[in-house]
């Protein structure tokens, strides 16, 4: 039951996603009233699909391995997501990467990481949305992955930021 | 054509081979069809459904349609017939083409329509004649013309659609007839005005507009008015622009007959017919930061008596009630209308079915209506804990939620309307089906605009749906229903028992049939 929860809650997730950043190449413009409704769709639907892992972790290690694998596609198909390359979406996450990676002097690597991000949203190296990344990501809320750094963790950033961002796009309409 | 993901479309044949019910108020037709199979006169007797017009708990709504309560709708026990259907017929629609907004003016002689290309349709009730009985009424066109064009707004980068979005009627008061038309951006009033006679007998040109030779000219005559066949010119009068940042949503004529409001998602401006310079802001909801946005302005409307009073529906599913002689500033209402919500129906989607998409004052100013996805609810103003009736349009698709907002169209805003005596209500729904709610007896009926209805004075068969399990022979199952075909707007002639009713980029009038 909680599978299934989880599992709807990413494919609303998703959804919404792709509507938003979708709805920025629409004629007319962002419309806000749609934009609202789906950020408020996509932020329920995190709470429940967290509030629905966190339940079937609580569920025991056997749950564990079978919740793994599922929440991946998810996150990744939120993070690839975020690479779309004409939506703006990306320029206001820079900013706030470049602000998150001055507080975080240690671990940042600031050309390689931030040429190499802006190099995957080009066009041609754009992968397709539904094809699952084969690099690290950060997963929102959650432990951070050890060892990985350079373009894992702007990757992660851009997980992160992703719903966030979302609002950060309302804001700048 | 879209296809929803696990639901198929069913084949139009099925559709015409079906029995048309055997209502007892109904004298046999001679364009009436019966199929080979017997009819069954169980299924066209009405039945008061205890669901009808209540409040309905859980999937009682479903059960009562199921349960074959198609009733007549209206306080009288009419039935609607085909009229009219205006617009091209065949399959490829073109995007300008589909109608965006439907408007009787105040006496009903005229009705206006707008569409996604900017341009505004309006048609003319002919005067009923002895020489033909039989066209009561029928509308032709009145006047054509281009009311918005695209724009492009440099400093954003955007392209304003040219949609119209609204059109609202101004009281007459002399000949000629005003109306406003609003896109997402600019509002623009319109005259619309007869020429039936030209001047002639100029004494400085010629009939065909050559300047004379002054020496030639040895007598002076008084040019004499000659009539003309009837042209009717639309031109722009007031053009209100400039004053929204955010997409119109609502325009409303206020009961002064001088000012007006118009809303767009964040903001309200007040403004006098006269002055396209300057507006009033009277409504301002934004938040400092835009992060913290919750939610937005649906619609607005002017009360019908009291200039005074306004009501903005939100995208949460509430009601404000603003008095202006309160501040200048309306941010703080009068009057706050919200329903609690039940907490057994929530779903992922309960944000989105929520948000109001169509808020009207019933003609008395005692109540309004608001219309969201999957209902319609009539408020007193004197109560604003709950409306007085909720009506469930199309509540079979609360389980197919997901389905439609994959597809979208659960973001699909739907109008609804009064009828003149506010007894009934109407608004439309998928699948080219419509539903009126006969207030008084709580009797609903849907019906189809359909071009296989369409036969003169052809009378219309009252639809049903099945939400599932056995469907009975008449029955559209849910996953049958045509998502593309939707009824967004509808209109009610304000004194007689006439329907406009827009199916995409077709209008479709219906008129009852008495006698």
């Amino acid at each position: 039951m909680t599978m299934e929860v989880s599992a709807e809650a990413k494919r609303v997730m998703v959804q919404a996603l792709s509507k938003l950043y979708s709805s920025r190449t629409q004629r007319g413009g962002l419309r806000l009233h749609r934009s609202l409704l789906l950020t408020l769709v996509l932020r329920s639907a995190r709470d429940i699909y967290h509030s629905a892992r966190a339940v079937a972790e609580d569920q025991g290690p056997l749950g564990a391995p079978a919740a793994e694998p599922q929440q991946r596609p998810a996150e990744e198909a939120m993070e690839t997501s975020g690479a779309p390359e004409e939506i703006p979406v990306p320029t206001l996450e820079e900013p706030a990467t470049r602000r998150e990676s001055k507080d975080d002097k240690e671990n940042e690597s600031p050309a390689g990481a931030e040429r190499q991000c802006r190099k995957r949203r080009g066009k041609t190296a754009a992968e397709p949305d539904f094809l699952p990344s084969k690099r690290a990501r950060l997963d929102p809320g959650s432990e951070r992955l050890p060892g990985r750094s350079g373009p894992g963790s702007c990757r992660g950033f851009r997980a992160t930021l992703a719903p966030l961002a979302v609002s950060q796009a309302i804001a700048a309409f | 054509m879209k296809k929803l993901d696990g639901l198929r479309h069913e084949s139009r044949c099925n559709r015409l081979a079906t029995t048309l019910c055997a209502c007892p108020n109904v004298t046999p037709d001679a364009t009436e069809q019966r199929s080979k199979t017997a009819f069954r006169p169980a299924e066209g007797f009405c039945v008061a459904k205890e669901a009808a017009g209540t409040r309905v708990e859980g999937a009682d709504g479903e059960a009562g349609l199921r349960r074959g309560g198609t009733a007549m709708a209206g306080g009288n026990d009419f039935q609607w017939c085909f009229s009219q259907v205006k617009g091209a017929i065949d399959e490829d629609v073109a995007e300008a083409d589909i109608i965006s907004t439907v408007e009787f003016n105040y006496s009903g002689e005229l009705l206006a329509t707008g569409d996604k290309g900017g341009r505004v349709v309006i048609f003319q009730r002919e005067q009923e004649s002895k020489n033909r009985p039989h066209s009561r009424g029928e509308y032709n066109v009145y006047s054509t013309f281009q009311s918005h064009e695209p724009e492009f707004d440099y400093l954003k980068s955007l392209e304003i659609e040219e949609k119209i979005n609204k059109i609202r009627w101004l009281p007459q008061q002399n000949a000629a007839h005003f109306l406003l038309s609003t896109n997402d951006k600019t509002i623009k009033l319109w005259k619309i005005s007869e020429r039936d006679k030209r001047a002639e007998g100029y004494n400085l040109k010629d009939e065909d507009g050559r300047l004379r030779d002054p020496f030639r000219i040895t007598s002076l005559r008084v040019p004499v008015l000659m009539p003309m066949d009837l042209m009717v010119e639309a031109s722009p009068r007031r053009i209100f622009a400039n004053a929204h940042t955010y997409h119109i949503n609502s325009i409303s004529v206020n009961s002064d007959h001088e000012t007006y409001l118009s809303a767009d998602d964040l903001r309200i401006n007040l403004w006098h017919l006269e002055i396209t310079d300057r507006s009033f802001n009277i409504v301002d909801i934004k938040p400092a930061n835009m992060e913290e946005l919750t939610e937005v302005i649906t619609a607005a409307e002017c009360h019908p008596h009291q200039c005074n009073v306004f009501v903005y529906s939100s995208s949460k599913g509430t009601i404000r009630l603003c008095d202006m002689r309160a501040a200048a500033l309306c941010d703080r209402h009068t009057k706050f209308f919200e329903e609690p919500e039940d907490p057994s129906s929530r779903s992922f989607f309960s944000e989105i079915i929520s948000s109001i998409s169509d808020v009207k004052f019933s003609h008395s100013g005692r109540y309004m209506m608001t219309r969201d996805y999957l209902s319609v609810k009539v408020w007193d103003l004197n109560m604003e804990n709950r409306p007085v009736e909720t009506y469930q349009v199309h509540e079979y698709l609360r389980s197919k939620l997901c389905s439609l907002y994959e597809n979208d169209c659960i973001f699909d805003k739907f109008e609804c309307c009064w009828n003149g005596s506010d007894g009934a209500i109407m608004t439309g729904s998928y699948n080219n089906f419509f539903r009126m709610f006969d207030r008084n007896s709580r009797r609903d009926i849907t019906l189809e605009a359909s071009r296989e209805s369409s036969k003169p004075r052809a009378m219309l068969k009252p639809r049903k749906v099945c939400a599932g399990g056995k469907r009975k022979k008449d029955e559209i199952s849910v996953d049958s229903l045509d998502f593309n075909k939707k009824i967004l707007h509808t209109a009610w002639h304000p004194k007689e028992n006439v329907i406009a009713v827009a199916a995409t980029n077709n209008l479709y009038i219906f008129q009852d049939k008495i006698n």
